[in-house]
């Protein structure tokens, strides 16, 4: 018998997290057959809201309706889970910066396996289900064995899995606000402090001129200014740049910084991890300049220039000031 | 404040093309250079500077080969106190799990109010802390990006979350953090630093220094274990345009012309 699967649904004002339906297609990689049941904590009205759209989606909504839940907190959330989940779960988290609080830790306390950021499942082999990872900044994959005999705790990548969008469920919401437990906790939420705006907008530009560690130099930063300039663009930048303080933190491309949506993106000399592409949206024409041939941003980019961006941009940027 | 930062030895992803052995079981490993995980040596720092403004002692300490006693040393260089290197043929083929049971038995040998580790390594999982916390039964905060001590018992820490936002909490002490490249300048260390800490005695514990059991850590206490390095094929990828930088660079204006990347 196929252990029983779980999603833990990220949501915010009411709508859920895009990665609450490629859990759905995740848990169908593992088992074929799989109906994964939802696991949704928060309270209220917004609550009430995602879990009555998730049935459509999920055989079944578990909701766990609760004040100190308003906020997710990734330790009250673990007490929850351990309480309610049956043994030998197998349980999906969506790897951003609340999956990497909250999954580690959860799976030593339901003494299961954890397998962090999976990039795809090529399905189970026994009790050992296969699965593939990105190390290295994302220059090799590997295939990881994971016995899940005694249950599992995944962290899924977003945007690795299509969405199923079928809304063929027809499920049921089971409030299950009784079973929640007591939520003591050592470590107590605050506040979020919003980021500061920067003096551009890189969310709202057409072209972008974006630069990474190839830059070598905060004097170096000129050449990209200088090719932007000439196109008529902005420089934006990879978090590393930022990490130096060589730029702003509000020109920084990333899940981790802002999202943008060009039309034209030029990544000089950024290896193109999947933080920081996940911060390009809207399938921009995109521009690699790297002397790394082996740098993954040449396997998501248009054009490929395979040279040191401090040799090739200020010639690219004097040709097109002499074409104008 | 008795502060435990857990470190790790890597090849350099900045300096180094990472390719596949010929067999796909490792990377390719001749002439990689390595050097401190850099999440790791964040973390070291922002420890040094945490014992600088209350006292205190920072230990760093790194789980690996014989060779990962030279991060250990460049890390006191930098100005942590204490070093240890925890190796042992027994501990090779652990997982995540495995390796948090290993610092565990690190962290009880000693009397620490504050554990850090990096916000991910070379492998990209960001597991390690979160274990190690659960197993130690105390409070937990990951990629963190600012650290402020209330008082003896409590920390105020920011967490870097999507969108450039932070989230601020209150932690209770003692626990562990993960932290982010960012929350602070790492200071450079000379060979002059280095020199100082040369002849320090780094003490290495092996499974039974640490009462582990061998069978309950490396390979045989593993569920998670690595069958393979590949490199995957992902679509055609980009176009790559050959010929001399003023050639590709006539060729790639022509592009953008077309794509609306220059106005």
């Amino acid at each position: 018998m196929a252990a029983q699967v779980f999603a833990y649904i990220e949501h915010k004002n009411g709508v859920a997290d895009d990665t609450a339906l490629e859990l759905v297609s995740a848990a169908r990689s593992i088992f074929p057959d799989a109906s994964p049941a939802a696991i949704v904590t928060g309270s209220g009205a917004d609550l009430d809201a995602v879990c009555s759209d998730l049935a459509a989606s999920y055989s079944e909504v578990w909701k766990f309706d609760n004040e100190a839940l308003a906020y997710p907190n990734a330790e009250a959330i673990r007490k929850l889970l351990v309480a309610v989940l049956p043994a030998e779960a197998v349980v999906l988290v969506p790897h951003d910066t609340f999956g990497m609080d909250l999954a580690p830790g959860l799976s030593i306390k339901l003494d299961s396996v954890f397998v962090s950021d999976a990039a795809g499942i090529e399905g189970l082999d026994g009790d050992n289900l296969k699965v593939i990872r990105q190390e290295y900044s994302g220059q090799v994959s590997t295939h990881l064995m994971a016995n899940i005999s005694t249950g599992a705790v995944i962290n899924i990548r977003p945007g690795v899995f299509q969405p199923d969008e079928s809304k063929s469920a027809n499920g049921q919401v089971i409030d299950k606000s009784s079973e929640i437990g007591e939520l003591t906790v050592g470590r107590r939420f605050l506040e979020v402090v919003e980021a500061e705006a920067g003096d551009v907008d890189i969310t709202k530009e057409d072209i972008l001129v974006s630069v990474g560690r190839g830059i070598e130099d905060q004097d170096n930063i000129e050449i990209a200014q200088e090719l932007a300039e000439a196109v008529g663009g902005v420089v934006s930048c990879s978090r590393p740049i930022v990490d130096a303080k060589w730029l702003e933190k509000p020109r920084q491309v990333g899940t981790s910084g802002q999202t943008v949506k060009p039309k034209v993106y030029m990544a000089l000399g950024i290896s193109g991890s999947f933080q920081h592409l996940g911060g390009i949206k809207g399938n921009p024409f995109i521009v690699a300049v790297n002397k790394n041939p082996k740098a993954p941003i040449f396997q998501i980019a248009d054009v490929g220039v395979v040279e040191d961006l401090l040799d090739f941009v200020p010639v690219l940027t004097e040709k097109i000031q002499e074409g104008k | 404040m008795e502060i435990l930062v857990c470190v790790k030895r890597v090849p350099d992803t900045a300096e180094n093309e990472i390719e596949v052995n010929r067999d796909g079981s490792d990377i390719e490993r001749d002439d990689l250079v390595y050097s401190v995980n850099e999440w790791d040596n964040y973390a070291v720092e922002e420890a040094i500077q945490i014992v600088d403004k209350v006292g205190g002692a920072v230990t760093v300490v790194s789980l690996g080969d014989e060779e990962s006693e030279e991060v250990v040393r460049r890390e006191m260089a930098m100005g942590a106190n204490n070093g240890i290197l925890v190796s042992d043929d027994v501990f090779t083929g652990s997982d995540g799990k495995g390796i948090a049971a290993i610092l565990k038995a690190v962290v009880e040998k000693g009397t620490y109010d504050l554990i850090l580790t990096g916000a991910q390594a070379d492998d990209g999982a960001g597991q390690i802390g979160g274990m190690l916390a659960a197993m130690l039964d105390v409070p937990y905060a990951s990629v963190v990006n600012s650290i402020e001590v209330l008082n003896d018992n409590q920390l105020k820490v920011g967490r870097e979350i999507e969108g450039g936002n932070q989230e601020m909490n209150e932690i209770a002490l003692p626990c562990v953090l993960s932290i982010q490249t960012g929350i602070n300048e790492p200071r450079y260390v000379g060979i002059r630093g280095i020199r100082k800490v040369a002849s320090v005695d780094i003490p290495i514990w092996g499974a039974s220094d640490l009462g582990l059991d061998p069978a309950n850590v490396g390979e045989s206490g593993a569920g998670v274990k690595r069958v393979d390095y590949f490199v995957p094929e992902l679509g055609e990828g980009a176009e790559i345009l050959e010929g001399s930088s003023e050639e590709i660079a006539e060729k790639l204006i022509d592009l953008l012309k077309t794509k609306g990347g220059i106005k």
